[in-house]
């Protein structure tokens, strides 16, 4: 069943996410992408981690997409290129080469790496599925042990503020 | 039986999606959302590598990431603004020049 479901959150993470780089229209890959961070919210919860998959819903899906739509409708923007790309087109035959010998290099050093790691199955210690999936354990260990981090995070989202603010306001000629 | 590796080779396919977004896109929206597969991707890996590991401690990174994609979101869609504004257009290749 859990298999059952991974193949199928994993599959429409992965051709939602391939229909937003193929799309032409922006709106269509915001849509998209939504889709994909939910089939990602889905693993979230098969991974025992439930806060996270309602922080991904809300934050993602819910506040940073809707931002990218405000901006998309905001624009109006152009339908994008008149000419489609190809990767063709833009590297050429020797660079298609070096791309094509430098894939085939990561899915090597990719297969490598996994088959260095020993067991990988999940622990099934109801203990710790408990202990991973528990918001007030997360809550605990985020408000002590990364509190400094955590106040950082402030005054990030403060800078970005202010700055996206001065960024889009409209200059006074 | 899904296992660590299932989790690792889904996040390392939807990262490379992400990346040839970036290269292969000419709008500076999409270019924006493939960066954000690319984040969705990395916090796949935390949350999954915390699971087996037992701690919480990825699910508290996958946490400041989407922090960060915020104000990353925030700020690059003020900037794409204000290059719209400026060009009337969101071809990447309109902005070659430091100062107009």
């Amino acid at each position: 069943m859990a298999v059952l479901a991974f193949y199928l959150f994993a599959a429409i993470a992965i051709l939602a996410s391939l229909l937003v780089v193929g799309q032409r229209n922006p709106m269509y890959s915001v849509m998209l992408l939504i889709v994909s961070f939910g089939a990602l919210a889905g693993l979230y919860v098969l991974l025992d981690a439930p806060f996270t998959a309602v922080t991904q819903i809300i934050i993602y899906a819910g506040a940073i997409m809707v931002l990218f739509l405000f901006v998309v409708m905001l624009l109006n923007a152009p339908r994008e290129e008149p000419l489609p790309v190809s990767a063709a087109s833009i590297m050429g035959p020797a660079g298609m080469r070096i791309g094509a010998v430098l894939s085939v290099l990561l899915a090597v050093e990719i297969v490598w790496a996994l088959s260095r790691i020993g067991t990988s199955a999940f622990s099934r210690d109801a203990a710790e599925i408990d202990a991973v999936s528990s918001v007030a354990n997360i809550g605990r260990v985020l408000f002590t042990q990364h509190a400094f981090a955590f106040e950082v995070t402030s005054i990030l989202i403060l800078v970005a503020m202010v700055g996206a603010v001065v960024l889009a306001r409209k200059e006074r000629a | 039986m899904v296992s660590l590796n299932h989790y690792l080779v889904l996040s390392g396919v939807l990262f490379a999606i992400g990346t040839a977004g970036v290269f292969l896109r000419r709008n500076l929206i999409t270019v924006l959302l493939s960066v954000e597969i690319m984040l969705n991707a990395v916090n796949l890996m935390f949350v999954a590598v915390g699971r087996y590991r037992g701690t919480v401690d990825g699910q508290i990174i996958t946490f400041f990431v989407m922090t960060v994609a915020a104000a990353e979101a925030a700020v690059g869609l003020a900037l794409v603004i204000a290059l719209f504004r400026h060009r009337e257009t969101l071809v990447p290749d309109a902005f070659t020049s430091l100062k107009w």
